[in-house]
């Protein structure tokens, strides 16, 4: 166990803080809308940094034209474990309900999963662990595809942090692409540890 | 040993240093380019400096106000002054929770508090999962490098390692393939976890939470699992709101490696349900550093690792030369603030060039603090005599212009006739990997005085 208690060091250190703080300085003020980059077609620009960071955008009108879509992604129609979070788009092949400990997703080949919005300027899309049933499945599958109204597309992180509350989920982050290293003589590989391959379906009608 | 006997024994390889030095000015490269598609780029490295100097003048209030949000949102803080106790506090959350096996993601400090020997002495299988600091871990060896760990390694000898370690082919050496069957052996590891550790990029005061950054995803898949997450942080990586993130996130990936943001930012703000999430924070010297006006502005890194890709000295000598948890620049600083005696030759692995300051995305002096840690070493007699007599006979010419010029005209001559083996000698080290220039037939000082007659001639 621990030979102090922790009680003490806690106060230990922060009264060497105490000490040691210089003298105040201001914090920076930070509004949203500031010198900030804004994109005269923030999709455009949304859609060329995700291909650059090695993922793609697919725009269509309805759920039903995405769905299409995606029936014709090979890693899709090859995976055995899918499961999806959009009524009508993709399909389920297990019971997710009957999921209890999210080891049991390890096999999850593709998996559909929605995202709140779109980040002009770095490609990122926010999520959050209420619409998933376990937060590994951001993570975990082989593949995957978020889902996003094609209307929510924010120009930068500025942007970002105004429209989202930090703190009421317990999980939640953005995504940019798929999972990548460079960890070997710097040439890059996508599907590191995580997802393969990211598809963005933004959808008007969603 | 010191810096330059090291960084001897890597420049012996010509060939790797030469690649070495390449492969991270690529990394500086793909850096400026991304700095340069951000018009704002300067008023963000202002505000994100602004923003740690505010955090730093209130840094008790904001520990403080972290711990108790944190709290509310179920997440278990603890404080440690040192490594030992940092390592004993992980130590004891692990063992009453029976844990036999933990996957790691990226964390310097846990590599500073030496966490991994201290776990694995206690029988615990400790798995590094970042890719670069896994090929580190079965070389048995340390990281050179606080963002590309195993920047050092050439991939037939990641080949050579995984084919020991992993069963890949002998002598396959395609970074796909081996990515591949370091993917499948990891995703065992993270399957088998009985909890996971991850370092902090960002602690946010007001919300109590924390941001971990990653572009595999490791640090997301090794805590999503297991039932225990176990978060290590120095108590400088807090910030005030949540929305000074934006400012930092658009800075981070950019300055590290040339992407736009990393592939997963995760913001942390509590347990899953039924598991446990616990946050240690550590001084370990921070609080030392913080009361010394002259060094305080080291705390601010972020741990991008522009510094070091920038660095002349790092580039060429490779990150082991240092013999720190962090190389480079800011590993030049914060180490011999630390354990001046061992390290009191860092500070002079450095040209003063001043391009690490260029870099910092959070406006850290960088070369001036170097300066600055020499004078102090100076004082506190850890200089060796070798550089002190060096530097006594230079500010002994220096300050003498008749010898000044003597010396610089014997020079000039003597460069131009003495045979090659005279000049190229063991006592001129600066001639070892290179030619001196051709010493010009005049003096800065005659020529000026030449230009002057001549200008003065033509107005009369």
């Amino acid at each position: 166990m621990i030979a102090r208690a922790p009680q003490s060091s806690r106060d230990k250190i922060l009264a060497k803080v105490r000490e040691a703080l210089p003298q105040s300085s201001p914090l920076p003020e930070l509004e949203a809308t500031g010198p900030w980059q804004t994109f005269e077609d923030p999709e455009a620009r949304f859609s060329e940094v995700l291909k650059f960071v090695g993922g793609q955008t697919v725009h269509v009108k309805t759920v039903a034209e995405a769905d299409a879509h995606l029936r014709t992604l090979e890693p899709w129609a090859k995976g055995k474990v899918r499961c999806t979070m959009v009524p009508g788009l993709g399909d389920t092949t297990f019971d997710l309900n009957a999921i209890n400990d999210p080891h049991q997703l390890e096999n999850v080949d593709f998996a559909v999963l929605r995202g709140h919005f779109c980040v002009a300027e770095n490609g990122a899309i926010w999520v959050t662990d209420d619409t998933v049933h376990h937060r590994v499945l951001y993570f975990i599958p082989q593949h995957i595809s978020l889902v996003v109204p094609a209307s929510q597309i924010v120009n930068n992180m500025h942007e970002a942090y105004a429209r989202i509350k930090i703190g009421e989920h317990r999980f939640a982050g953005f995504i940019s692409g798929p999972s990548k290293t460079a960890d070997i003589e710097q040439s890059l590989v996508i599907g590191a540890h995580g997802a393969r391959s990211l598809t963005v379906y933004l959808i008007d009608e969603l | 040993m010191s810096h330059p006997a090291l960084a001897q024994a890597f420049v012996d390889n010509r060939e790797r240093a030469q690649w070495h030095d390449k492969a991270l000015w690529f990394v500086r490269e793909k850096r400026d380019r991304m700095a340069a598609s951000v018009p704002e780029w300067e008023l963000l490295r202002e505000t994100a400096s602004g923003i740690k100097r505010h955090t730093q003048s209130r840094m008790a209030e904001y520990l403080e106000q972290f711990e108790a949000n944190a709290t509310k949102n179920g997440i278990v803080v603890h404080w440690a002054t040192d490594a030992h106790e940092h390592n004993e506090i992980v130590l004891s959350i692990l063992q009453r929770h029976s844990v036999k096996r933990l996957v790691k993601s990226k964390s310097m400090l846990t590599e500073e508090c030496h966490l991994n020997p201290f776990l694995e002495k206690h029988g615990i299988d400790v798995v590094d999962t970042d890719l670069g600091e896994r090929i580190v871990q079965l070389r048995k060896e340390t990281p050179s490098h606080i963002v590309l760990p195993a920047i050092h390694i050439r991939k037939e000898e990641v080949g050579e390692c995984f084919h020991e370690h992993l069963g890949t082919e002998k002598g396959a050496s395609d970074p796909n393939y081996l990515t591949e069957a370091a993917r499948h052996h990891l995703r065992e590891r993270f399957c088998q976890a009985g909890a996971g550790l991850t370092g902090v990029n960002f602690a946010i005061a007001e919300t109590g939470g924390i941001v971990i950054c990653t572009n595999e995803g490791n640090a997301d898949l090794g805590v999503g699992l297991p039932k225990i997450h176990i978060a290590c942080m120095g108590m400088e990586k807090l910030l005030p709101r949540a929305k000074d993130l934006s400012v930092f996130l658009r800075l981070l990936a950019r300055s590290a490696t040339g992407q736009p943001v990393t592939t997963y930012s995760s913001h942390f703000h509590g347990p899953q349900p039924g598991c446990e999430m616990h946050v240690v924070i550590v001084d370990n010297g921070r609080t030392e550093i913080l009361k010394s006006p002259e060094f305080r502005r080291s705390l601010d890194c972020i741990r991008c690792g522009a510094c070091m890709n920038t660095c002349p000295v790092y580039r060429r000598s490779g990150g082991h030369s240092y013999e720190a948890t962090v190389p480079g620049p800011i590993g030049s600083i914060l180490t011999p603030l630390q354990t001046p005696e061992k390290h009191n030759s860092l500070p002079f692995a450095c040209t003063l060039c001043g391009s690490c300051t260029d870099v910092c995305p959070v406006k850290i002096d960088l070369h001036q603090q170097l300066f600055t840690l020499r004078e102090l070493l100076d004082n506190k007699r850890l200089i060796g005599t070798s550089k002190k007599l060096s530097m006594k006979v230079v500010s002994g010419v220096m300050s003498r212009t008749w010898l000044f010029n003597l010396l610089g005209g014997i020079a000039r001559t003597s460069l131009r006739f003495m045979p090659r083996f005279l000049i190229y000698n063991p006592l001129n080290a600066w001639g070892k990997q290179r030619d001196l220039p051709d010493a010009p037939k005049q003096s800065f000082r005659q020529q000026y005085a030449e230009r002057q007659k001549q200008k003065g001639g033509g107005k009369s």
